[in-house]
């Protein structure tokens, strides 16, 4: 490898990105509207549930009970229907996802000390909103049962008597339960795996396309000069994008970065080193930007989203599917990415997704040597 | 004549891209300095066979020997001894024309002591000094040219080749094209060229012929005007032209007979004895003949007899 020959295609290439209004637009614009469409756009959080009530009754007690409901951030009253039909119409329209039915004789069995069924119809058709809701009803009516209890009992001027089971919850890595918290740092690689396979993606592809490749080959400069050449002027923008991205993370969805920044960059630099590699092997294979730049998406995007663990938990899939997944580097970065930023774990505890960076880094780049031969045809 | 090694020794080199045969057991040699040209029309296999002087394909079969390296396994060793410029202009076009030069000084490491030297050297031989900041995209085709001729350069390789160089340029542009062609052929380097245009073919010191991926003659542009073709050259001026070349082509005494412009060029054994003979024939069937008489041999007259097909029409040429 010449010094001299490697520097010149740096030179080249850093000289073309400058130019070139379109890859500029990937390098900045690309990165922050990814991190604002998935920071935003991708939420596990399910609240303020439509809900739509029947209260057949009307009287004092049944409307202090739907209270309870609407005060709960988790439902949200958007309709009180006074018929059957009107009830069903609403959830065949999709405009509630709970109907809730208070019986004619509501005070009167309270009074009678019980027990009062409420009727809850449900769409499940999404079954996991539908569950979501069953849980979070009957944690409403449970805490308005006990207190009806409590005044009852406070009534008969009886003690209170406590439990005798409870549990102490504390939640860790991620006090709020936020979903963000869990999303955005999932996020950050992504939009690395995306923006480093779509831009390397192009580079050989534009030489061949634009006829430049011909003169190229045709001098003494050899494939790992070419490869390395193009790669670190990309390198470096990717690792620019890498700290744009995390920072976004941090000041802007205000998620917690517990971890050392050192570990995060150069868990960043092994990820990225992969789609670089990535992307360069499919450019040397297309020959033309279009099929490149597509290519790069496929391989890169959708794996990362769907089978790196940011969507869909990986213990939780089928063993076949759960297999595949070591075969996606993304789910490796996905991992520690979530551990640093909420974690704050440290190297020691990270080596196996570190090694298989690592492993998938060297082998990339070793075909991505390979697969640009100096001919034609 | 000449006793050193020859640049380019070529021997019985085949290309077949799947059945078919580009190039078909060609051999040749170049020597130093000496303007080798390549003449054939689109498609006879000329980019084929430069390309694989210059590694850039693997020979199906056959030798190739480039400033004494052989092309199939020391390609890095003859990319360093060449120019090449290729048919397509591939420099970058969103570089500067200096950007364009540094870069492939860098390609060919030319020392920075030198460098600046060199840099000079090449502007001022494109002609190009004082746009060293134009992009190169914005130049007109005649000065991409030669930038792309002076990028090639840059590191003076003994060996150049340069591969259909002047195919769209203006014909001034193409005159001074040669003349730093003939310059560095001047200096020792061996220049290496293709070509349809036949007007070209007569600056080079020798010519191969190529017709179908086949070498139909070789030779310095005279002898292969006063050689390649057994017979004298005859132009026939006359109306109809159809019916006369129709006629002609039967008659025996008329070796060949092809249309040039507007009119007609015959190869017969002997000039003075068939316009005598032809000439009332021809009034006989009612052609009116305006011009008939000896002409000297072209280099297209050649190549016509030879293969039976027009390298570029008359009227195509610029």
């Amino acid at each position: 490898m010449r010094w001299h020959r490697l520097a010149a295609i740096v030179r080249k290439e850093v000289i073309q990105i400058r130019r070139d209004a379109r890859s500029l637009l990937i390098v900045v614009v690309m990165p922050v509207l990814l991190m604002l469409a998935f920071g935003y756009g991708v939420s596990f959080d399910i609240k303020h549930i439509p809900v739509c009530v029947f209260d057949r009754e009307g009287s004092q007690q049944s409307q202090d009970f739907l209270k309870h409901f609407q005060a709960s951030e988790y439902f949200n009253v958007v309709e009180a229907v006074n018929n059957f039909p009107a009830l069903i119409h609403a959830i065949d329209a999709g405009s509630c996802r709970l109907a809730l039915v208070i019986p004619h004789d509501y005070s009167l069995k309270l009074r009678a000390g019980g027990p009062v069924s409420v009727q809850a119809l449900l769409d499940a058709s999404d079954n996991n909103t539908a569950n979501v809701s069953i849980s979070y009803s009957e944690a409403v009516v449970q805490a308005y049962s006990q207190q009806l209890q409590l005044e009852w009992l406070n009534r008969q001027g009886r003690f209170v008597i406590q439990p005798p089971l409870s549990v102490d919850v504390r939640t860790w890595f991620n006090e709020d339960l936020e979903s963000m918290a869990n999303i955005v740092p999932g996020v950050v690689a992504i939009v690395m795996a995306v923006i480093g396979s779509f831009l390397t993606s192009l580079t050989i592809a534009r030489e061949w396309e634009r006829g430049t490749m011909e003169q190229l080959i045709s001098t003494p400069v050899t494939s790992l000069e070419v490869m390395i050449g193009k790669l670190v002027p990309y390198f470096l923008i990717g690792m620019l994008d890498t700290v744009l991205c995390a920072g976004m993370g941090i000041w802007w969805f205000q998620v917690p970065f517990r971890g050392e920044w050192s570990v995060f960059l150069i868990s960043s630099a092994l990820f990225l080193t992969v789609v670089l590699s990535l992307g360069y092997v499919i450019s040397v294979v297309a020959k033309s930007q279009l099929a490149a730049s597509q290519a790069a998406l496929i391989t890169t995007f959708l794996p990362a989203f769907l089978l790196s663990g940011f969507i869909y938990p990986i213990d939780q899939m089928p063993a076949v599917l759960r297999l595949i997944t070591h075969l996606i580097p993304a789910r490796f970065f996905m991992t520690i990415t979530r551990d640093v930023f909420l974690k704050g774990t440290s190297i020691p505890l990270l080596v196996n997704d570190l090694v298989a960076l690592a492993v998938f880094a060297l082998l990339l780049t070793m075909l991505a040597t390979r697969a640009f031969q100096k001919h034609l045809s | 004549m000449n006793h050193e090694i020859p640049s380019v020794v070529v021997r019985d080199l085949v290309k077949q891209f799947g059945n078919f045969v580009a190039v078909d057991h060609i051999s040749f040699e170049a020597h130093r300095g000496e303007i080798f040209g390549f003449l054939g029309p689109n498609g006879s296999g000329k980019s084929t066979t430069i390309r694989m002087l210059c590694g850039l394909l693997r020979p199906t079969a056959g030798h190739a020997l480039v400033a004494g390296y052989d092309v199939a396994r020391d390609r890095e060793t003859v990319r360093q001894s060449i120019g090449y410029m290729s048919q397509k202009f591939s420099l970058y076009n969103d570089l500067t024309v200096i950007e364009n030069i540094r870069f492939f000084a860098g390609m060919y490491e030319v020392s920075s002591a030198i460098l600046q030297q060199r840099i000079g050297w090449v502007l001022n031989m494109a002609g190009l000094s004082g746009r060293e900041l134009a992009l190169t995209g914005t130049l007109a085709v005649g000065w991409k040219q030669r930038l792309a001729l002076g990028c090639a350069v840059l590191h003076r390789p003994p060996i150049l080749f340069l591969d259909e160089p002047t195919s769209g340029v203006d014909p001034i542009s193409r005159r001074h094209f040669w003349d730093l062609i003939h310059q560095l052929a001047d200096e020792g380097v061996t220049v290496f060229v293709t070509t349809h245009y036949m007007d070209e073919a007569e600056y080079c010191d020798r010519l191969v012929m190529i017709h179908q991926g086949k070498i139909v003659a070789s030779g310095s542009p005279l002898e292969l005007k006063q050689h390649a073709v057994e017979g004298e050259l005859l132009l026939l001026e006359c109306e109809p032209l159809g019916l006369a070349l129709d006629l002609l082509h039967t008659d025996p005494d008329v070796l060949d007979a092809a249309v040039f412009g507007n009119a007609l060029h015959l190869v017969v054994p002997q000039a003075m004895a068939a316009v005598a003979r032809l000439r009332p024939c021809l009034t006989a069937h009612g052609i009116t003949v305006t011009k008939f008489g000896p002409i000297p041999m072209s280099l297209e007259d050649v190549f016509v007899a030879l293969t039976g097909k027009r390298v570029k029409s008359a009227n195509q040429e610029v």
